[in-house]
């Protein structure tokens, strides 16, 4: 961990150019003119989403050392915010709904900082408990407009993706002056050791909720991209502990404390199931039923995890640095 | 290194049998792609309704070689009733040809595909369940709410306790408490009721248990302390035998607990024990293996082993006989839409003809060997339920048995009300309303 840590505290060697330049003419470039809808819809948005949620988790996890198990939580605050924004202020553009309903997500990290388990139980009861959030729609389940910037509205599924996508490249680039900075310094050190932080004179206590308060802007803003880009409804239970276990293990097998990590633990979450079940259909889906299948597609995902803490403790990005360090050296 | 081209040899693997999953279909297959859940908290609805569905499925194809020579098939994609695992598998499925409709048994993700099904013009079924505004096919024209939206099932309780007490002038003066799970799905009949209480003068108290609902001791000390003559019962899950129970212990009568669809399986009550004795449900389709459609199942599907029920005591439970129902629903509309398009592969937009003229009356549901299983159902271009009826099942401690009639809703009571709720969703998404009439000259 320490060696990640040295490496990542220059702030330089965070983002390596050449994969970075590649994987972006990729993204906005050569996927948007192959894509297939189902590439789109069923992976690549669900995929983006979810490695900002990690993104954002990372910042507080990876970097400033601090446990959440509210993710989720506050994915449904940020949603909420931007659907109840766009409802009651339409004057606003739509990118100013993304960045209040990210602040607004930030003023609850902030406060529930401590309680983020008691917020992943108490922010879902209220959203549906009081139907003003839903605009006592009778069934509480909220039909969301299409993402647009400006008289751009995007309601394709290439649309959607690169909506997506300008929104997860914007908070990336954010979130790495973020790290670089002299603040994402002062997470690290706290993170390594507390009392030597607080000994050379780093403010403990407003530096933990600022790393709060920057990792909820930006799993708020993911909450907002998985309900808008995403599912295209809102409703309270797809909030659940389930999700923000989920984000919390893309987070540790991508690797804490790194930017690539979130993206490359989101993809092995996301496209590892979805494989897995269509090769498992395909070799055995006229022996076993579905059920079974998906068992046995858990105890395999459940080994991999295990596989990769004990070979693989420092996540996905770790391992794709040494390939990488030892295809250079070859 | 090894482990590395390890991990990528499998990856490789994995990723070539993936793209092969899909076999192409021949010509004049219907394809019903089913999102089903067989894992996770949900799993014992989800085995016994799409058990029963593939069950009905299997003794078309088995019994008449198909609906007019049509072959049926079908695969599963495994949701958990999970919406985002939903959304995958609609995304997954919807590219095999020939797909008939949908049938997701999960509001949720039935919310989540109604913009993109009525993109594809294909229709979505959900039976009993669904958004009450997409009765109105005006608005709604791919999603088919059948047999029972959540309105017309508030109003058929309310009609069975008015029956129960000689008439609905005996309701005026009476207390109502609606236990409710605390969801969308629990709160949606909220208004409902309370527009029943101020039409039959009756006062209702709604209380809401908090999800999943394993501790509801307050809410039935305060039930005790109101002494309603009703409790209805509109619970999910595990809220339902912990309220049977809860209620013996604190002294209410079960047999004065009405469940609503959601609280009317075998599965509700057996956790309860002894406490469920006595306890009255609502359901649109009669449990029991006696009719003569689950008789041929029996015979023909699970005689050739064919069966999709692993425990065959399931077979005649409540949700197995939803799952041959709904069954029903869909290959007679796929029948009735033949019958006007010809006897091969129908579009979707072809299939949704069918449902928006799918009528079948006693007569003709007793030829389909389902005299008693289900009442009847009469689906318009407006109507998208289809005016279907209830009936109110008693738990004796080891089966349900029937003990009403079949109890018709108050329809026109709450047809204006769904109209301006329709109207509502049309406004904020810009659609145009259909003109029904225009459409029958046509």
């Amino acid at each position: 961990m320490s060696d990640v840590a040295i490496s990542l505290s220059t702030g330089r060697r965070l983002a390596p150019p050449l994969g970075l330049g590649t994987t972006l003419v990729l993204a906005y470039g050569i996927v948007p003119l192959f894509g297939t809808e189902y590439l789109f819809d069923a992976i690549l948005t669900p995929f983006l989403a979810l490695s900002l949620a990690a993104l954002g988790l990372n910042i507080l996890a990876g970097y400033a050392g601090q446990i959440s198990l509210g993710s989720s939580s506050f994915m449904a605050i940020g949603a909420y915010a931007a659907y109840n924004l766009m409802l009651r202020v339409p004057a606003l553009p739509m990118l100013l709904d993304l960045v209040l309903a990210g602040a607004i997500t930030a003023a609850g990290g902030f406060y529930l900082a401590v309680s983020t388990l008691a917020a992943q139980f108490f922010v879902p009861w209220v959203l549906n408990k009081f139907g003003w959030f839903s605009n006592n729609d009778p069934s509480g389940v909220i039909s969301t407009p299409a993402p647009s910037i400006g008289p751009v509205v995007f309601d394709t599924s290439r649309g959607r993706y690169l909506f997506c996508l300008v929104v997860v490249t914007a908070a990336l680039l954010l979130a790495w002056r973020l790290v670089g900075s002299r603040t994402g310094r002062n997470f690290i050190a706290i993170r390594d050791h507390e009392t030597a932080a607080r000994i050379v004179g780093i403010p403990v206590l407003r530096t933990k909720l600022i790393a709060f308060a920057a990792s909820s802007f930006i799993i708020g803003i993911a909450g907002v991209l998985w309900a808008f880009a995403y599912l295209r409804t809102v409703e309270p239970n797809g909030f659940d502990l389930d999700r923000s276990f989920q984000i919390l293990f893309i987070v540790i097998l991508g690797g804490l404390a790194s930017l690539r990590g979130a993206f490359l633990g989101a993809a092995l979450m996301v496209t590892f199931p979805l494989l897995l079940a269509r090769a498992g259909q395909a070799a055995l889906g006229t022996v076993f039923d579905s059920g079974m299948l998906e068992m046995s597609q858990r105890i395999l995902i459940g080994l991999l995890i295990i596989v990769f803490l004990i070979y693989e403790p420092a996540g996905l990005a770790a391992l794709l640095d040494r390939l990488r360090f030892r295809s250079a050296r070859a | 290194m090894s482990r590395v081209t390890k991990l990528q040899r499998l990856a490789a693997t994995v990723l070539a049998a993936g793209f092969l999953a899909f076999g192409q279909a021949r010509a004049d297959e219907q394809y019903f792609p089913l999102q089903s859940y067989r894992v996770g908290p949900y799993a014992a609805g989800g085995t016994g309704f799409f058990g029963g569905f593939i069950d009905y499925v299997n003794l078309i194809n088995i019994r008449d070689g198909g609906v007019n020579g049509v072959k049926l098939t079908w695969n599963e994609c495994e949701t958990q009733y999970e919406v985002e695992r939903g959304v995958e598998c609609y995304k997954r499925q919807k590219s095999h040809p020939g797909v008939a409709a949908w049938n997701p048994l999960s509001v949720g993700i039935a919310y989540a595909m109604i913009d993109d099904i009525t993109e594809d013009k294909v229709p979505l079924i959900t039976i009993n369940h669904g958004r009450t505004a997409s009765t109105d096919g005006r608005v709604f024209p791919y999603v088919f709410p059948l047999l029972l939206n959540p309105y017309s099932e508030t109003s058929g309780i309310v009609n069975f306790i008015a029956g129960k007490l000689g008439g609905a002038d005996n309701l005026r003066g009476k207390k109502l408490v609606v236990l409710y799970h605390g969801s969308p799905y629990g709160k949606e009949t909220i208004p409902i009721y309370e527009l029943l209480s101020r039409k039959f003068g009756f006062s209702v108290r709604q209380i809401e248990v908090p999800h999943p609902g394993n501790e509801q001791q307050s809410q039935w000390l305060s039930i005790r302390r109101i002494k309603p003559d009703y409790v209805v019962l509109r619970g999910w899950g595990v809220m339902n035998p912990v309220a049977l129970k809860t209620a013996v212990k604190t002294g209410f009568p079960v047999d004065h607990i009405i469940g609503n669809v959601w609280s009317n399986s075998e599965e509700d009550v057996r956790p309860a024990g002894a406490a469920a004795k006595g306890y009255i449900a609502i359901t649109t389709q009669a449990s029991g293996a006696q009719y003569p459609v689950l008789q041929e199942i029996v015979k023909t599907v699970y005689g050739a082993g064919k069966g999709n029920l692993q425990d065959k005591n399931r077979i005649g439970s409540v949700y197995h006989n939803l799952g041959i129902v709904n069954g029903i629903l869909n290959v007679e509309a796929l029948r009735i839409a033949q019958r006007k398009f010809g006897h091969h592969t129908l579009t979707g937009d072809q299939v949704r003809w069918g449902f928006e003229n799918l009528r079948l009356d006693e007569a003709r549901v007793a030829v389909l060997g389902a005299k008693g299983l289900f009442h009847s159902i009469n689906v318009s271009c407006s109507n998208h339920e289809g005016d279907g009826r209830v009936t109110f099942q008693q738990w004796d401690g080891a089966k349900w048995n029937v003990i009403s009639d079949w109890i018709s809703p108050d329809w026109a009571l709450l047809r204006p009300i769904i109209e301006n709720a329709a109207q509502q969703y049309a406004t904020e998404k810009g659609i145009r309303p259909r003109d029904c009439a225009a459409e029958q000259k046509s």
